[in-house]
């Protein structure tokens, strides 16, 4: 069985259904990008695996079926979501904001660690450590909510288009350091973009989706030399 | 000189209460969006419990703290039982379970223990030892706990991880729980925390304005008054505006014609100033809104 896999997903919100049945796996270890346009349920996909949104259907991670958990409990068994928007704590410091990513870890040896290695990885945000999180640019904030996912630990990383509203080479830096902490960490990653030519660069498997399903799925060379593919979301 | 001295003091002692009041209502205000109106009560309520608790022949520091204990344990059943499941209702069903719940604490003290008025006991001692003539035993113990009372609240705030994870689920509910942080029982504990600092405040007014089911009316409206003046978005400015408007109270109490007849016209007339001039407060952040 693989590591993540999602079957006949569906996800409401009040009355209107926003996904249609979603079926993808990800295996340890390597990191899957989700394609498609605005509205096509992307985030809604991410948000149904932490169990923020009404959802039906079957959702396995390491071998535990997520359905009836609570946000909270997914969170504890090892998958970080790192929102869209962001979700920075703006009001708390830097360190703050990390301190709350490791809320369900106890060990505050291996915790204090892992913060310096999160400031390793981004070296500016270990100079603003004391600075109040919402006065950071969006660029930093970005690396802080990334920051703030690596702080659990995690297993698996849910990351929701971690390069909007950024300029195209803080989108490059942020990139390069995912594909850094990929390689060090071994950290299984769902990535979710609009930006399909920078996903499909770090991606090892993709799947697109369009109006709440998914249409199409397999390599990431192959979405890439596709020919739908390319001219419809990457553009040439 | 002295008596301007002594009102100041007296003023400092009552409007730390006020404090108590206005922290714990600016607590729930930063979690919810909503003023508890029941706060004063629950606060009388708590105060009750002490005073049946020395009846009982507890001494009277065990029974503060046993009715502090209580109230944090009611504070957490009521958000759990009551608050909980109208958390998504529109702002006007809220309100009215907030003023619901002030109704029936007010009701249920005068059936329990009737509407007649008790003494009710100082926790500090009558001879502290020196005498001064600035400022009562009873006074300068109030000042000197509720001082106490808000170093502590404002220590775990700052310094603890569950005070982090509480700040943080008041600040922002989703990415809170994306963090695993359990915000339903951050918002209980919040309310058991409020109730707490606010049956300090009942505990420790009560020998002042003695113990009857209606004793919280004023004090809530000061307390009002003064989270407003220092700013709803902010607890330290919610502690200073109280402490501001006990020393003002008596103030306009003494020096202005008429003035003691007019304490609670002041305390309605400083809401509604602020709220016109400077509806954030002297020290909360204007929250702009998209729409």
């Amino acid at each position: 069985m693989a590591f993540l896999e999602v079957r006949g997903l569906e996800a409401y919100y009040r009355q209107t259904q926003a996904l249609f049945g979603v079926d993808f796996v990800l295996d340890e270890g390597s990191i899957t990008a989700i394609l498609g346009a605005n509205g096509a349920g992307k985030t809604t996909t991410l948000r149904a695996i932490c169990r923020m949104v009404r959802t039906d259907g079957e959702v396995v991670f390491d071998g535990q079926d997520l359905s009836g958990l609570s946000t909270e409990r997914v969170v504890g068994l090892g998958i970080a979501h790192v929102p869209e928007g962001r979700g920075t704590f703006v009001r708390q410091s830097v360190e703050e904001n990390l301190q709350l990513g490791a809320y369900t870890r106890k060990n505050k040896a291996e915790v204090a660690e892992d913060m310096e290695s999160v400031y390793g990885y981004f070296p500016r945000l270990g100079e603003r450590r004391r600075q109040q999180a919402g006065t950071l640019s969006g660029g930093e904030q970005q690396m802080l909510a990334i920051g703030r996912a690596l702080m659990l630990r995690p297993k698996l990383m849910l990351l929701d288009e971690p390069s909007f509203g950024l300029a195209p080479l803080i989108v490059q830096e942020i990139y390069e350091i995912m594909a850094r902490i990929r390689e060090r960490e071994g950290t299984s990653m769902l990535l979710v973009e609009q930006n399909a030519s920078i996903a499909l660069e770090l991606a090892d498997h993709a799947y697109l989706l369009e109006t709440g399903r998914v249409v199409m799925g397999g390599e990431a060379s192959l979405l890439r030399d596709d020919e739908d593919v390319r001219r419809s979301y990457l553009g040439y | 000189m002295d008596l301007f001295l002594q009102l100041t003091l007296a003023g400092l002692a009552i409007g730390s209460i006020y404090s108590c009041v206005a922290l714990a209502v600016v607590m729930i205000y930063q979690a919810t969006d909503h003023f508890n109106f029941a706060q004063g009560e629950m606060a009388m309520f708590s105060t009750y419990v002490a005073w049946t608790l020395v009846g009982l022949g507890a001494p009277v520091w065990l029974a503060f703290l046993l009715a502090v204990g209580i109230s944090f344990l009611a504070g957490v059943i009521i958000e759990r039982v009551i608050v909980k499941p109208v958390e998504n209702a529109p702002v006007l069903n809220q309100v009215i379970v907030f003023i619901g719940l002030l109704v029936i604490f007010n009701a249920a003290a005068g059936w329990i223990w009737e509407f007649t008025i008790k003494p009710f006991p100082s926790l500090f001692p009558e001879d502290l030892g020196f005498k001064s003539t600035l400022i009562g035993p009873h006074h300068l113990g109030v000042i000197a706990l509720t001082l106490g009372v808000l170093a502590l609240v404002f220590a775990f705030f700052r310094f603890t991880r569950v005070g982090l994870a509480m700040r943080a689920a008041a600040a922002n509910p989703d990415s809170a729980r994306l963090v695993g942080i359990s915000v339903g029982w951050m918002l209980a504990l919040g309310w058991g925390l409020a109730a707490s600092i606010g049956a300090v405040g009942g505990i420790l007014v009560a020998p002042i304005v003695y113990l009857e089911p209606n004793m919280m009316a004023g004090v809530l409206l000061y307390g009002f008054a003064g989270a407003l003046l220092g700013g709803v978005s902010s607890p330290g400015g919610a502690v200073l505006g109280g402490l501001v408007v006990g020393v003002l109270e008596n103030w306009v109490g003494q020096y202005v014609p008429g003035g003691s007849e007019l304490k609670l016209t002041f305390a309605l007339i400083l809401i509604v100033g602020v709220l016109v001039f400077k509806p954030a407060g002297l020290f909360g952040r204007v929250v702009v809104r998209r729409v």
